[in-house]
């Protein structure tokens, strides 16, 4: 790592079964860019990949490597050559990648053939940073590190590799990409779907209907922990005291001074406060790309609606392995 | 309600891949008695997709892959397929758990110095001398009601009512691993060095998480725990022992 960008960590899909513990699920803040990038080197969803934040690293790549980047546009570069994002890429050893400021969304992910190779702790290799456990040490990505692959179970893309070594340049990128609505990203406001809980009947209506109506500002003060949201702040009919119990991915808490906070993928497992509700899983990487400063609404949807949506993602992302089964060969 | 009627159960969605189990009874140590052989019944029956139980004060969260709950026609959510499983499987009445159940786990605590630096304010506070507070503190067997806040932190209860005060109004940014602190009716250790606003009492030197170890933690939900003072160089002698 010649420089570590701003917040680079190591991330998989989670620390799952722990929970009871008090042990954070952490993992990637966009879990869909994560997997898509490993599918398409042909990693499974376990394997860790590196999250990227709004200001992207630089690293030299000492072995021939099978890479694919995916999430927010951070300008990856070879050299100074635009590094294609979506789609596999083949780098050639001594290659230079270097990551610039996000152009669009706020968090990209690198996977590489084989998975980032660090200790599984507790069944994950997320970093955890507050508990200063997975990863690297606990940590951030700092300049000095060096990430190693695991051996992958096969090479795909031969045809490439062979490209690369006749061409010898800096990399060969498949000429397909895999297809992931990027203009979503693009949208001002973002919206954000979600499924009320079972506090969101003791709002009083008119907060109910500010909260549908309103356009929140994400703050400064957000973080893998939470997504604090600033904007009409919404009161609740009686303070409730919320009894404290267990939360998910994208619950919406409404603390005392009314202006809610997502939790996201580094939150505590329990919270005290009371609930608007939950954002839809298929919406969470749409949230997880907003940066400070961007705007969202809410919508509010069904479980049943949300479950389907998230079952429509999974058909899409087994389209996409079976498409990578497919061109892995050439 | 009181706690020695059966509590009723009841199930809400906690977003599309969670659900809440909750049982309408006053938190304490029967309702999570309770709760815990909820959570162990649950956990014996293997229900597929079913990745984390999580107890709260007096409810359970199952957070579950809903993928594995789409049943043949699609006629159901995942969600309506895993209540309807639940329902079969569970009486409407929540079990009886008794008091006796879990583990008791005694800890070791250096009460008051630079182990517990509040411990003088607090006895002033509540009106009591710093012996009264290490008596109170260290007389009774509490129930780990929930852990979460950080790996291995329970809110351990009921604390004594003559030492309950609320939170600091400002945080610490640093409190130390193994601090053992008071807030509200609660009681707990802080498994790891991290910002904190509990009142500081007293230090233990033994390790309450540990990812070498599995169970990483050294009580769960349910289980009970015993402060038993010791000296500070009974405290350097079994921190050394740990190490």
């Amino acid at each position: 790592m010649l420089r570590a960008g701003v917040l680079t960590t190591v991330q998989d899909i989670g620390r799952r079964g722990y929970q009871r513990y008090g042990v954070s699920v952490c993992g990637a803040m966009d879990p869909w860019s994560l997997c898509v990038a490993n599918a398409l080197v042909g990693n499974g969803n376990g394997a860790a990949g590196v999250e990227m934040t709004l200001d992207g690293p630089a690293f030299d790549v000492d072995e021939e490597t099978l890479i694919a980047v995916c999430g927010a546009d951070l300008a990856p570069r070879v050299g100074d050559t635009a590094l294609p994002m979506h789609r596999p890429v083949w780098l050639a050893a001594g290659s230079r990648v270097e990551f610039g400021t996000a152009r669009m969304g706020c968090r990209a992910y690198l996977a590489v053939a084989g998975g980032i190779e660090v200790p599984e702790i507790l069944g994950s290799r997320s970093t955890y940073l507050s508990a200063g456990l997975g990863g690297i040490e606990g940590r951030a990505v700092r300049r000095g590190d060096r990430l190693a692959p695991g051996r992958s179970a096969r090479k795909l893309y031969p045809g490439l590799q062979r490209q690369l070594a006749r061409t010898r340049a800096k990399f060969v990128a498949a000429h397909w990409a895999a297809s992931l609505h990027p203009e979503r990203l693009a949208r001002v406001p973002q919206i954000i779907r979600f499924v009320a809980g079972r506090h969101w009947e003791t709002l009083p209506a008119d907060a109910r209907a500010r909260c549908l109506a309103s356009e929140y500002r994400l703050s400064a003060a957000s973080d893998r922990m939470g997504y604090r949201l600033e904007g009409a702040p919404l009161e609740l009919a009686a303070h409730a005291d919320a009894v404290p119990e267990a939360v998910a991915f994208g619950t919406i808490q409404l603390p005392p001074d009314g202006n809610p906070i997502v939790l996201m993928a580094d939150r505590q497992v329990t919270g005290g406060y009371p609930r608007l509700g939950e954002v839809a899983s298929v919406d969470l990487p749409l949230l997880a790309q907003l940066k400070p400063g961007d705007r969202l609404r809410f919508e509010k949807i069904a479980l049943t609606e949300a479950q389907r949506l998230l079952h429509l993602q999974e058909q899409a992302f087994q389209q996409l392995r079976e498409s990578v089964q497919a061109h892995g060969t050439e | 309600m009181a706690e020695s009627d059966a509590a009723h159960l009841s199930f809400s969605p906690l977003g599309d891949r969670a659900l809440l189990i909750e049982c309408d009874a006053a938190p304490g140590p029967r309702t999570t008695a309770c709760l815990r052989v909820l959570a162990e019944s649950l956990a014996g029956q293997r229900l597929p997709g079913i990745t984390d139980i999580v107890p709260g004060l007096r409810s359970l969260a199952l957070h579950y892959d809903p993928e594995v709950w789409w049943n043949g026609s699609g006629a159901h959510a995942p969600y309506e397929n895993l209540i309807a499983r639940l329902q079969a499987l569970l009486a409407p009445q929540a079990p009886q758990g008794g008091t006796g159940l879990g583990r008791v786990v005694e800890i070791p605590v250096t009460y008051g110095g630079e182990y517990g630096m509040d411990l003088h304010a607090l006895a002033r506070d509540r009106g009591l001398t710093v012996e009264e507070v290490i008596a109170l503190h260290s007389a009774v067997e509490y129930t780990v009601l929930m852990l979460g806040f950080a790996p291995g932190f329970g809110y351990l209860g009921p604390l004594d009512e003559r030492l309950s005060v609320p939170r600091r109004a400002t945080p610490r940014t640093r409190v130390p691993q193994g601090s053992v602190a008071v807030a509200d009716r609660y009681t707990a250790v802080y498994p790891m060095t991290s910002p904190g606003g509990w009142h500081l009492i007293g230090r233990t030197p033994i390790k309450l998480f540990d990812t070498q170890r599995d169970p990483p933690v050294r009580f769960a939900a349910g289980d009970r725990v015993r402060f038993v003072p010791v000296s500070a160089q009974e405290f350097t002698r079994v921190r050394d022992e740990w190490r």
